[in-house]
């Protein structure tokens, strides 16, 4: 069975960061160049890089990271949050930063599963249910979202709560702080089977 | 025998299964773990931490290509993190006990150019990587995948990957290519058609006239660029082709083996009355030069149109990304592209840096001089195709019309080892990705094939190709015969 690791993800009520924008890429979230060292440590500081800051290394006011107006565990984006590269430093990055939960109406398939192994949730929402949600946080920045797992609902003041998709091993995974390694090793004799059968 | 038609996809996903139960993802069978320097060492250092031995080092290759400079390989690395990084990577392969193309080696290489080269690519594989662009190995057959690194590290500890599914995509592309196109723009046409995140959730099936009808390096950039289509993989179904090209290479099955395998992997086509997902159909006659002019690969066209203006566009999003990926790029909607000044060129990744890639370059390039104004640089993919190239007299045509010759690696794709772009200047690139900063910081980059990279550096500018002004164009390399 899996093991448990040390972190849960269950109920989150926070204020939200908007980003309205499509195809925010891997390259965005962290440029390549901060992919040199050999640990997931302190990636949070490169976060959206040449987004955050002039060539002089001054923050970008107009950034949405930048803007204290905006504060919060929670990333809103639009469609395709997370394309390109696999580089798993996006998530460590993202996390490391403080964000715990990334609303956007679609994400790209190996961010999502990338995501999901590090604690942080991507949820999937309807178009205009998040186009709604990221002009109701510009013109109300205290707008508490509350995520809940469990129940997979999403509570947005001034909409119907909305109900997520999420697999149901990943949920396991995330309200338990289970790992894959774990569970994929608890079938350790079905592996040495297809080893032996396919040797 | 199974007596339901089967996609190539399903029949090489059932072929790995090792378990599956109600409620949980299937535990899928990895055949080959290609690794490399950039995202592995958390793997290695998480399979350290839990105390766990990496299961087949025997399936497991790695190399080092993304932060290696492509300058004299005999001088010292000059960036102590890409040294510190490389020299961690050798010191993890050797620890567990991992075949890899070191700095020294001379099969080392782009990883997913030396897979291929060296044969362990081989069709009804599942092969899996750390880097996303590891769906070019998909051209032979095989199901080939990008991961992250939490992946990474179960593929090392049990040699397996949690999967669900993924939906088909055929792509079928039919007729003959006009002169000078190639398989990279029939891959930005493809992306262009069905947008970055059209391909999402899917494998991709390529097939058709057309593709049937390219070599197994076409083959490669196809699929290579399956990932900016958003799709998991990208497949060609094995023929005689695939079969020639594997034939002799150094870890592919040897003499009745290779034979044996052979009349296997005839069996990996999609059955008749297999069903399909989505299918989406391009003829191969309509596709002419492609350069992207936006921020992400979807947003390509052909060279002899017009930059795209809002009226183009129904939804405000789409008119939003527009402009500011036009301001970003500095175009004016409505004019045409053909005529940008461009600042460098460059001829190399995973994507377009083969042997056929060069040569096509060559053809195009021998006798004419790259402008006074552009820094062009040509890097090929591995030693074998650098050495290739020198044996057909290639890199001589390069210097001789101005390119720099460099040694092999990811270079200026991913701007990782000091070969970048400054900013605002613009890079007609035969690379895969032309999101913001990739090749530097602020650098502007337009996606083209090979021949339309050469055309860029002797005319100074974006140009249609096929106004070079070339008598007598031969058939291009990827097409193993012209129609």
């Amino acid at each position: 069975m899996p093991v448990p690791t040390t972190e849960k993800i269950t109920t989150i009520t926070d204020t939200c960061v908007p980003l309205n924008l499509n195809n925010v890429d891997t390259d965005q979230i962290i440029p390549a160049r901060f992919l040199k060292g050999t640990t997931k440590a302190g990636l949070g500081e490169k976060l959206f890089y040449d987004w955050r800051y002039e060539g002089d290394g001054s923050p970008k006011a107009n950034f949405a990271l930048n803007n204290p107006r905006y504060s919060g565990s929670i990333l809103v984006a639009a469609h395709n949050f997370g394309c390109g590269s696999s580089r798993e430093h996006a998530p460590w990055a993202l996390k490391d930063y403080g964000f715990r939960v990334i609303i956007a109406i679609s994400f790209a398939d190996i961010f999502r599963n990338n995501a999901l192994k590090n604690q942080l949730l991507p949820i999937p929402l309807p178009e205009p249910v998040v186009l709604k949600l990221l002009e109701d946080i510009e013109r109300n920045p205290a707008l508490a979202v509350t995520v809940d797992l469990q129940s997979q609902t999403v509570k947005i003041p001034g909409q119907p709560d909305q109900h997520f998709d999420v697999d149901p091993y990943r949920k396991q995974c995330l309200l338990e702080g289970l790992d894959d390694i774990g569970y994929t090793l608890s079938h350790a004799e079905a592996i040495q089977a297809y080893e032996t059968a396919h040797a | 025998m199974s007596s339901t038609p089967r996609t190539l996809y399903k029949k090489i996903w059932d072929a790995h299964v090792v378990h599956e139960a109600a409620g949980f993802p299937t535990i899928l069978y990895i055949d080959r773990h290609l690794i490399h320097e950039v995202t592995s060492p958390q793997a290695f250092q998480g399979l350290r931490d839990k105390g766990l031995k990496l299961r087949r080092p025997d399936k497991t290759f790695g190399t080092v290509d993304h932060s290696i400079p492509t300058t004299d390989r005999s001088l010292p690395i000059q960036d102590p993190e890409a040294a510190g990084q490389i020299a961690t990577f050798e010191q993890n392969c050797r620890e567990c006990e991992v075949q890899f193309f070191g700095l020294d080696s001379d099969q080392q290489g782009i990883i997913h150019v030396i897979g291929p080269e060296q044969g362990l690519t081989l069709p009804g594989m599942t092969i899996v990587c750390g880097d996303s662009h590891t769906s070019t190995h998909g051209a032979f057959g095989a199901l080939a995948f990008g991961i992250g690194t939490s992946e990474i590290e179960h593929v090392f500890a049990t040699q397996c990957l949690l999967q669900q599914p993924s939906k088909t995509m055929e792509i079928q592309v039919e007729g003959g290519l006009s002169p000078l196109i190639t398989p990279k723009d029939i891959i930005l046409a493809i992306i262009a058609k069905i947008g970055v995140g059209g391909g999402t959730g899917y494998v991709l099936e390529y097939t058709g006239s057309a593709i049937r009808n390219l070599s197994m390096e076409g083959r490669m950039t196809l699929c290579n660029m399956s990932i900016e289509a958003g799709a998991r993989a990208g497949m060609v179904a094995p023929d005689e082709v695939t079969f020639e090209y594997l034939r002799g290479r150094p870890f592919a099955p040897q003499g009745s083996e290779f034979d044996k395998a052979v009349e296997v992997w005839k069996g990996l086509r999609t059955d008749d009355g297999a069903q399909y997902d989505a299918t989406v159909v391009l003829k191969a006659e309509d596709i002419e030069p492609m350069v992207t002019y936006g921020t992400n690969p979807g947003m390509a066209m052909g060279i002899s149109r017009m930059v795209p203006s809002q009226q183009d566009f129904a939804n405000a999003e789409d008119k939003t990304e527009l402009s500011d990926a036009l301001e970003y790029m500095m175009l004016s909607p409505g004019k045409p592209i053909a005529g940008t000044p461009i600042d460098v060129v460059f001829i190399g990744s995973c994507t377009n840096s083969r042997i056929e890639d060069l040569r096509d370059a060559a053809r195009l390039a021998q006798g004419r001089k790259v402008s006074a104004s552009v820094r062009a640089l040509v890097v090929p993919g591995s030693y074998p195709v650098k050495r290739q190239a020198e044996a057909e007299g290639l890199d001589r045509i390069f210097r001789e019309a101005g390119f720099e010759w460099r040694e092999p690696g990811c270079s200026m794709c991913i701007a990782m080892n000091g070969d970048q772009i400054e900013p605002g200047q613009a890079c007609a690139s035969t690379s895969n990705r032309n999101f913001k900063g990739r090749q530097g910081k602020g650098g502007r980059t337009f996606l083209v094939s090979p021949p339309m990279a050469v055309a860029a550096a002797v005319s100074g500018t974006l140009m249609d190709v096929r106004k070079l002004g070339e008598t007598a164009v031969p058939g291009l390399q990827h097409e193993k015969e012209r129609v």
